[in-house]
């Protein structure tokens, strides 16, 4: 019942943030425009990405045998379960909007923590799309740099964090 | 996003034809995904939206840009944190900032944590790893970022 409530509220905000922008177009009032251009803007990168993701993501759930996962990439995988979360990582589009979903789905079907967070983390800052673009406009060797320091930090922290969390019975929720 | 869309279609399309029922079923578990967490993306986004305005680029660039590098770089670091922007609005940024003489450094710390840190998404993330676990992710972010940002300065010798 209290979890209606609040998602009533934010719905209810959300709106009166809409309506705002609106009425703040008809005045001109500049910040509200410009309010309005980034929200736009926000929503049609994610509108572009949002189909193909959750549809993928239903299909995973329904076709890929949790067997398959948990042998790849679950508690008896060793190290090849960080290899496929980094290749699943780099090539993910979409950024966090579609990283916790598919971390719930990987969780789901038996992956291991270490590995999820490694991906959830490798996710964020190796895109192989994004990666190109940022070397194109800060240089290969600062991106070099970032990828050979922040790798191998992502996925120790990973192994630390899932450790600890799998003796706490911990669980990923759907969201 | 083309080659996605493509990849999308023909999953879809295998699925199909192997087995209808298990397609719908696929569809109504991506739904109900997506509709968990569509109020909250829509709340984020609003928020960002309002950062943004209040937070414009060339703001950014007055704090990125000055002579006092670790100044620079701790907010560089806060600056990045509250943020999630796009990589086409980050890296062009970071570009410009590049050639008006900010420090290779402090550029890394800002791209990391928009990247890895995001103080807006907070409310998303609880949702799925819950307030404990999203606190501890993004302080290690936090901390990944420093570490990049500090090696960055060593190997382009800016540490001095």
């Amino acid at each position: 019942m209290k979890n209606k409530k609040t998602s009533m509220t934010l719905w209810l905000l959300i709106g009166t943030y809409l309506m705002g922008l609106v009425i703040a177009r008809q005045v001109a009032w500049q910040p509200g425009i410009t309010m309005g251009l980034h929200w736009s803007e926000f929503i049609k990168g994610m509108v572009k990405v949002f189909p193909c993701a959750f549809v993928l993501i239903g299909l995973f759930e329904v076709w890929i045998k949790r067997e398959t996962v948990e042998r790849t990439m679950g508690q008896a995988s060793g190290w090849g379960g960080f290899v496929w979360a980094l290749l699943l990582a780099g090539t993910t589009v979409g950024g966090m909007f579609v990283t916790f979903p598919v971390a719930h789905a990987l969780h789901a079907k038996r992956a291991k923590l270490s590995v999820i967070f490694t991906y959830v983390g490798a996710a964020a800052i190796c895109r192989l799309p994004m990666t190109l673009f940022e070397a194109g406009y800060l240089g290969g060797r600062f991106t070099l740099v970032r990828f050979v320091v922040s790798l191998p930090l992502v996925v120790l922290s990973s192994i630390l964090m899932g450790g600890w969390l799998e003796r706490c019975h911990y669980r990923i929720s759907e969201g | 996003m083309i080659v996605v869309y493509c990849l999308t279609a023909l999953a879809l399309a295998i699925s199909v034809l192997k087995s209808p029922d298990k397609t719908k079923l696929a569809l109504a578990i991506g739904w109900s995904r997506f509709s968990k967490v569509a109020p909250t993306f829509l709340q984020i986004v609003c928020l960002a939206s309002v950062v943004l305005t209040f937070m414009p680029n060339d703001m950014i660039a007055s704090h990125l840009g000055t002579q006092n590098r670790w100044m620079a770089l701790v907010i560089a670091a806060a600056l990045g944190s509250i943020t999630i922007l796009p990589g086409f609005i980050a890296f062009p940024l970071a570009g410009s900032l590049l050639s008006k003489g900010a420090a290779y450094m402090v550029l890394s710390a800002f791209t990391t944590t928009v990247m890895m840190v995001g103080i807006l998404t907070i409310p998303l993330e609880k949702r799925y790893f819950g307030l404990k676990v999203t606190l501890i992710r993004n302080l290690v972010g936090l901390g990944i970022a420093l570490a990049v940002a500090l090696v960055t300065g060593w190997i382009f010798g800016e540490l001095s």
